[in-house]
């Protein structure tokens, strides 16, 4: 470098100090000194200036948002219910013990009263009981559901979308490969491909968990996969590739983390289209064979026998599953929109 | 300083690429320059001249189909000389962060945005230098500290957007010299940056070839950037270089009219007020196939017949083998004190420079 020349004459000795530092001394000690003077001078900086994640500030906007506050007390209520049921309901839901005052064939019903808060079933059993431990029924098989869909669909998602980001030719025919079985599951509408798989394995419970679940897969494997193609083009991956990091660890550290938010927020919806799905299922009698167990589309198939004569009966468990749903949508869509950039003000 | 090969000998580069309807684009057409440690050497022109594609095709970032690249690259490594263009893309990803690496433009888009800062140190750390937990962690807070951020290991923890603009870049070069490459390319790495934190950067990058006898590349259109910075310089046009010279030559006495006009663009303090700039007139667009002539020639104020008649050959300017110039009419010192020359001709062709 013609600009500092390395064969400096020590012995010139007109220099005070400072002005000698910066060529004798190693370009890192003159470097910390300089970076020393300037975390002094940042120092007073409060260490709770922390800037936020994207995740809490995106929490920070829902706190402010009805929509989101509405959602998350349906949500934490319906959790709360279905998790602490055994000790809410004060009767056994299956038990008949009131068998003896109603009687169908003669439309006589009863209805709420003291003991039985939202009255009798057409076998005598207790609504409130048979509502609030179908909650848990509800809640497992939303959850449940919604995890298989959400596994399946981010691993063959993230795999196609992998495949095709840094695969190169091979990855593209993995990745066409896969995609066009998703989009065969695709091209089913959900709740036939979920009846078809009820129906190939027998009506039980884990039947419908598993059928409203695989019925997501393809949802969540095409977002996933589409989330990491538009990722893969960013300008950090091409600058980890220029670093040398090696292409599995691109796709796993680099592109996965920023790709999985979209996931997350459909999975909250998902949650709440499952809930629907699942009482859909029941409904049509795949689900819990068992039919004294409480569900909330058990129920719902059960009381449409006595609508004309007690329509209590039915508009119960609507409700929950109704509300529940929504407050599912609601919390999902908040969440879609305190994380979209694009509505950020 | 110079040993008997350079450290990266660039031979007649050519990148083309084959678009599907659009027919072959040669996007860079027989570059050759060489690298020395502890040099800095310039690529400079205007968009679209090259520049960003020169840089990857070194570094083996371009896609693998639809790409051809010819000429060779011959890098002098520690088991002997490589050519960059050759190797297998395996090899190339080991070469990568260890012996050479790259700066890119915009800090913010090159850093991940979900990731600390810590981890997209370490991880070069880990892939290249084989450091685990508590060693890497310790060794990227030494980088931090060493590219001049304050408090490094705070800095580890926090996202890129918690970071300004110079540190972000600061973090990059940290990550970009984590493992001492030989060779680093920068491709403008200041254009993002606002002027004060650009000169720190330079500064920075500057100290960093000299301590550590790091070859740079610098890839830039801002000619104050080449002035302050670069030891050689090649003015690229249309894929070509036009112009070759060490620092002073070419600023002293540009003798193609390329590198006349951008140096006659810059706009000057001491010009008086309200003096139109002088503009290189008309866009990269304006060009012909070097085989039929000079590409600037339908952009040049000296052109004469001759340079229409077939590719202009590279010459030596009055036999001077450091400073090579790529004119059949090149222009004499005495030319550019004339800025009259410059100032007379009309600006055509500024509706296509919008585009």
């Amino acid at each position: 470098m013609p600009t500092t020349p390395s064969s400096h004459n020590p012995s010139e000795t007109t220099q005070t100090p400072e002005e000698q530092q910066p060529r004798d001394v190693p370009l890192h000690k003159r470097k910390a000194a300089k970076v020393d003077r300037l975390a002094e001078l940042m120092g007073d900086r409060a260490d709770d200036t922390h800037g936020s994640g994207i995740w809490r500030e995106a929490f920070h906007r829902m706190r402010h948002s009805p929509m989101a506050i509405t959602g998350a007390v349906i949500v934490l209520a319906f959790v709360i219910i279905a998790l602490c049921s055994p000790l809410i309901a004060p009767y056994s839901p299956t038990s008949q013990a009131w068998g003896n005052e109603v009687f169908p064939n003669r439309n006589e019903f009863v209805g709420p009263r003291a003991e039985n808060l939202l009255g009798l079933d057409h076998l005598g059993r207790d609504m409130f009981s048979r509502i609030i431990i179908g909650a848990r029924q509800t809640l497992m098989v939303g959850v449940v559901a919604t995890f298989v869909g959400f596994l399946f669909g981010a691993l063959l998602g993230g795999l196609a979308g992998a495949c095709s980001v840094l695969g190169g030719r091979w990855g593209r025919q993995v990745d066409n490969v896969v995609m066009r079985l998703i989009d065969m599951m695709l091209a089913l509408p959900a709740l036939l491909l979920a009846v078809t798989v009820a129906a190939l394995i027998g009506p039980s419970l884990t039947t419908v968990m598993l059928a409203v679940g695989i019925a997501q897969i393809p949802i969540f494997a095409r977002l996933l996969r589409g989330a990491m193609l538009s990722q893969g083009t960013r300008e950090y991956v091409l600058a980890a590739e220029a670093l040398g990091v090696r292409k599995r660890k691109i796709a796993l550290t680099h592109i996965l983390p920023n790709s999985m938010g979209p996931v997350i927020v459909q999975s909250t919806l998902t949650l709440a289209t499952a809930i629907i799905d699942a009482a859909a299922l029941s409904y049509l009698g795949l689900g819990n064979p068992d039919a004294s167990f409480p569900e909330w589309g058990t129920m719902l198939a059960e009381a449409q026998r006595f609508l004309s004569s007690a329509p209590s009966l039915a508009v119960y468990p609507a409700l929950g599953i109704i509300i529940t749903a929504l407050g599912f949508t609601l919390l999902g869509e908040s969440l879609r929109e305190a994380l979209d950039p694009k509505l950020r003000k | 300083m110079s040993s008997s090969a350079p450290l990266l000998a660039v031979n007649e580069l050519s990148v083309v690429f084959h678009g599907r309807e659009a027919g072959d684009v040669r996007a860079v057409d027989g570059v050759s320059f060489s690298l020395e440690e502890g040099r800095v050497t310039g690529l400079v022109g205007e968009s679209g001249c090259g520049k960003s594609v020169t840089s990857l095709a070194l570094m083996g970032l371009l896609p693998e189909h639809g790409v051809t690249v010819g000429g060779s690259a011959l890098m002098r490594l520690p088991n002997g000389q490589e050519d960059l263009l050759q190797t297998s893309r395996r090899r190339m990803r080991d070469l990568r962060g260890s012996q050479l690496a790259m700066i890119f433009q915009d800090p913010l888009s090159s850093l991940n945005p979900v990731v600390p800062i810590g981890r997209q140190v370490t991880e070069i750390l880990e892939r290249h230098r084989g450091m685990r937990g508590e060693a890497a962690r310790k060794e990227a807070a030494d980088l931090l500290y060493r590219v001049g951020i304050p408090d490094p290991t705070r800095r580890l923890r926090e996202y890129p957007h918690q970071l300004s603009g110079g540190m972000r870049q600061r973090a990059l070069i940290a990550m970009a010299v984590a493992c001492r490459p030989r060779l680093m390319i920068a491709d403008e790495p200041t254009t993002a940056l606002d002027v004060t934190i650009q000169a720190q950067i330079l500064e920075l990058l500057k100290d960093l070839v000299t301590e550590e006898g790091t070859a740079l590349l610098m890839i830039t259109h801002d000619l104050g950037v080449v002035a302050g910075l670069c030891d050689d310089i090649n003015v690229l046009y249309a894929g070509r270089a036009v112009e070759t010279a060490p620092r002073t030559p070419l600023f002293a006495e540009p003798t193609h009219p390329y590198t006349v006009g951008l140096l006659g663009s810059i706009p000057r303090l001491d010009a008086p007020r309200g003096e139109p700039l002088t503009p290189v007139r008309g866009s990269i667009n304006d060009n012909i196939a070097w085989e039929d002539g000079c590409a600037f020639a339908p952009r040049c104020d000296h052109y004469t017949m001759e340079c229409l008649q077939g590719p202009p050959p590279l010459v030596d300017r009055n036999g001077d083998p450091t400073h090579i110039h790529r004119c059949v009419n090149p222009i004499r010192h005495a030319d550019v004190v004339d800025r009259t020359v410059l100032d007379s001709t009309a600006v055509v062709g500024d509706d296509e420079e919008a585009g």
